[in-house]
């Protein structure tokens, strides 16, 4: 018997498979396909302090490998996430889940990482400093090391839960970022969120998408996301949720082999709603065909 | 909402770059006219949202226009191969509201590729008693499909040609009463709009870009009186006083 089980900052999860924020609503879609009790956590929909209606349509354009979004952070405010959808989620899944936390200032990330920190059922707070499809704040706070590590201080000063920073791709040197997030006291970083990226339509000579550009994801970017994930497990000693393009356990291997402890699904969950599922189904079989006793075993070993 | 393997049954072109495609599957998924189905293709990472234009004994048929990549790649599909489907999806029309109208003639009226999931509905609507009045819009005759078809289920049919090459002249509004009493509309936007004009009330179908088609994405987000519906979810299908335009 092989063990999936992985520890992030003291919470134990029985396999490091996790929806990421934005492609799992508050689950209850995915609980119409499947029990979602088995996966590892769940990272629920980004939650601003007011509900947000998000950007005009369309927000969606496909592309090779992948999609761009630019939903905008739609959400039903952070009062509602608490009263009503984090007590549904309960009623469906048992397990403590990932609150994804934005604003478009630093009062709003401490108020709303305040409020989702005293919700018993939140087991991490993760701060997501890299949305490219907002206007205010988002991806702003976290393309500064400076501005990160302030905000990374401002949530810590506030919380008792552990904190992971989302970082942005869109940035010089990620690694950066990460080192001033963890010297600030963040206990681990998630990465990578979207990277900024456009299709035009031909015949309409316009941008596809309303507002121009959007988030890139998808299987396209696993190799970029890898790379990132790689080079940031080599410079901060947190733990690190691997995130882009992942769409199978053997990405998982991957990422794990990368420096990562436990990881996020996103877009494949919207392309097959089984993904989750499957990753986790089909994770004990790789692991016992290349040998692997223990996750521990194999994070950050690639050299 | 269930994923299953359908094999094609048939899949043949009926208007100018408009195919009819039909699969066996369990037709009682579909639970009502105006759902539709997300199609995942090989080589494509988005599924491709179809509306169900008709359903038998166990098969459904659509109806779908190349467009795009993907459609093009549906339109050489042939006989026997499978496709993975999730289904059903959407709201799709209550006729029961239609039904408890005391206010005229209900009218079906389908723009383009809002036509398909105007038949089933056609067929659900006779079989509850009712005989709508159909009108059919296209750009031009050789993009018209199913007219004979909802001839051949007794219903009164108009088409309409932006063109003037079959049928009436104009747009779909044109062989529309100044005021419908109860409307079933898809079809572009601005024809839903139109016609939302020009009626008291009714039922209208949405059609937006989707990422996931089932609710989770909130990529087709729309404003409604209600707040916001996801079209995927809470629609495609909107009532005619909740909708914001």
């Amino acid at each position: 018997m092989v063990n999936t089980k992985v520890e992030l900052s003291g919470l134990t999860l029985d396999n490091p498979v996790i929806p990421a924020s934005g492609t799992f609503g508050f689950g209850k879609e995915f609980a119409e396909f499947y029990d979602i009790n088995i996966l590892g956590s769940i990272a629920v929909k980004g939650t601003t302090p007011e509900p947000r209606y998000g950007n005009e349509l369309p927000r969606i354009a496909e592309c090779a490998g992948g999609m761009i979004n630019s939903v905008g952070l739609q959400n039903p405010g952070m009062k509602a996430v608490c009263e009503k959808e984090l007590p549904e989620l309960a009623k469906i899944y048992n397990k403590k889940v990932i609150a994804n936390i934005c604003g478009s200032s630093e009062e709003d990330y401490v108020k709303c990482a305040s409020m989702l920190d005293a919700q018993e059922q939140v087991g991490i707070l993760e701060i997501n400093i890299s949305c490219p499809n907002v206007k205010c704040g988002g991806m702003s706070f976290g393309t500064d090391p400076n501005t990160a590590a302030e905000l990374t201080k401002a949530v810590k000063a506030v919380v008792r839960k552990p904190v992971y920073m989302k970082l942005s791709p869109n940035v010089t040197d990620i690694t950066e970022i990460a080192k001033a997030c963890e010297a600030a006291g963040a206990d681990g970083i998630s990465l990578i969120n979207t990277l900024v990226g456009m299709r035009i339509d031909i015949k309409r000579r316009s941008p596809v998408i309303a507002n121009e550009t959007g988030g890139f994801s998808g299987p396209a970017i696993f190799p970029v996301a890898l790379g990132m994930v790689y080079r940031t497990a080599k410079a901060v000693d947190i733990p690190i949720m691997g995130i882009g393009g992942i769409s199978s356990a053997r990405d998982v291997i991957e990422m794990i082999m990368a420096g990562a402890t436990a990881v996020q699904v996103g877009a494949a969950n919207l392309s097959d709603p089984f993904t989750c599922k499957r990753i986790i189904e089909e994770l004990p079989e790789v692991m016992e065909e290349l040998g692997i006793e223990d996750l521990s075993e194999i994070r950050g070993c690639a050299k | 909402m269930n994923d299953v393997t359908c094999a094609i049954k048939s899949n043949k072109k009926i208007a100018d770059q408009v195919y009819e495609m039909e699969f066996y599957v369990n037709d009682d998924l579909i639970e009502r006219p105006g759902q539709f189905v997300d199609i995942k293709l090989d080589g494509f990472f988005l599924r491709r949202p179809i509306s169900v234009a008709n359903k038998a004994e166990g098969s459904i048929t659509l109806v779908y226009k190349v467009v795009g990549e993907g459609t093009k790649m549906m339109s050489s599909l042939k006989k026997g191969e499978t496709l993975d489907l999730l289904m059903p999806l959407g709201n799709g029309y209550d006729i029961c509201k239609a039904e408890s109208t005391e206010d005229g003639d209900i009218y079906l009226i389908g723009g383009g590729l809002g036509v398909p999931p105007m038949y089933l509905l056609a067929s659900s609507l006779i079989r509850a008693g009712e005989k709508p009045k159909v009108i059919l819009g296209f750009n031009t005759s050789e993009e018209v499909f199913y007219e004979d078809k909802f001839a051949a289920l007794g219903l009164d049919v108009t088409v309409a040609t932006v063109d003037g090459s079959h049928g009436i002249k104009g747009m779909v509004t044109d062989a529309m009463p100044p005021e419908a009493g109860y409307v079933f509309a898809c079809g572009p936007e601005p024809m839903l709009k139109a016609v939302y004009e020009r009626s008291r009330d009714g039922q209208f179908s949405f059609e937006s870009r989707m990422g996931c088609g089932f609710g989770a994405c909130m990529g087709c987000s729309c404003r409604t009186k209600y707040g916001s519906k996801r079209i995927c979810k809470d629609g495609p299908v909107l009532d005619r006083e909740e909708i914001i335009w």
